[in-house]
């Protein structure tokens, strides 16, 4: 593992670059195809609605994909991640559109562990909601 | 009604073994939009110390999901996955899932809770490379709401 953020170099409260990611139904019909989750909650309004839902949804793990990226592209190296946990609070509603939805992530150092490690705290907001919860990431640092 | 407290501790046998191929690991990080090269080219992940691609860290769960349903579909325990949801994810990794990868996974029954009337069943799915060796654990908390009252 090769990350290219040193240990010594951050501090808790330290802030992680903060990003924003796009999400159309495109998006999730391509992510269905790629993670074989085919629930048509992540695709068919009308199912969706159906089962009580406002509109289709994001699938929970492809916002937990995005909301890592905070920190694989703030180290280099995704394989300096040794944990990542996520607690699923909030649908990311994507309406049938040119925009669909948004998911703004950002992640801050909470804690600086031993073996270099440090824990990032996360934050993912969609549609003015937090969509994920306690969501933190312990990560190993050069 | 409540799932059955004795299952807590049930293991499944280990799956056949799921072969990690660079192109699969290619086509999940472009459904996620990451660029990173270390996903897409052997070169990019050698000099960062990877023997080849890695896999973004969430790609585990596409086999560990798969094989979590020989619980969620064990007619035993009668969990209702129509009304389940995806409540907590977690996984630690020892090293990270890379191409060539023939990973195998174990899951177990780690927890039944029952919170307001919904039961909450968490899954551990340890996984395992072809020689044995650990390489990441996923802890999966299903929520299945109660049913209406009839």
């Amino acid at each position: 593992m090769t990350a290219k953020i040193a240990y010594d170099d951050v501090e808790v409260g330290t802030e992680l670059p903060a990003r924003t990611f796009p999400v159309t139904r495109a998006t999730l019909v391509r992510y269905a195809g790629a993670s074989g989750d085919f629930n048509p909650i992540h695709w068919n309004e009308r199912f969706a609605k159906e089962v009580g839902l406002p509109d289709v949804i994001a699938h929970g793990m492809f916002t937990m994909a995005e909301a890592i990226r905070v920190v694989t592209d703030w180290v280099g190296d995704p394989g300096a991640v040794v944990e990542y946990g996520v607690r699923f609070t909030k649908p990311v509603v994507v309406p049938d559109d040119d925009k669909g939805a948004v998911i703004e992530v950002s992640g801050k150092v909470g804690a600086k562990l031993d073996d270099n490690t440090v824990r990032v705290d996360l934050t993912a907001v969609s549609g003015g909601q937090k969509v994920l919860g306690m969501s933190r990431a312990l990560v190993r640092l050069a | 009604m409540a799932l059955d407290q004795s299952f807590v501790g049930r293991s499944y046998p280990p799956t056949a073994p799921y072969e990690v191929g660079r192109e699969k690991i290619r086509e999940f990080a472009e459904a996620v939009g990451d660029a990173n090269p270390v996903y897409t080219d052997p070169e990019a992940a050698k000099e960062l110390g990877h023997p080849d691609v890695i896999a973004p860290p969430t790609f585990v769960f596409t086999i560990t999901f798969k094989a979590a349903g020989q619980v969620i579909e064990d007619p035993q325990l009668g969990l209702d996955y129509s009304r389940v949801v995806h409540g907590d994810q977690k996984f630690a990794y020892t090293r990270p899932v890379r191409a060539g990868d023939r990973l195998s996974v174990t899951s177990t029954i780690e927890s039944i809770k029952s919170l307001a009337g919904n039961d909450v069943l968490e899954i551990r799915g340890e996984v395992h490379d072809e020689s044995g060796e650990h390489v990441v654990t996923a802890w999966t908390k299903l929520v299945a709401r109660a049913a209406e009252e009839g």
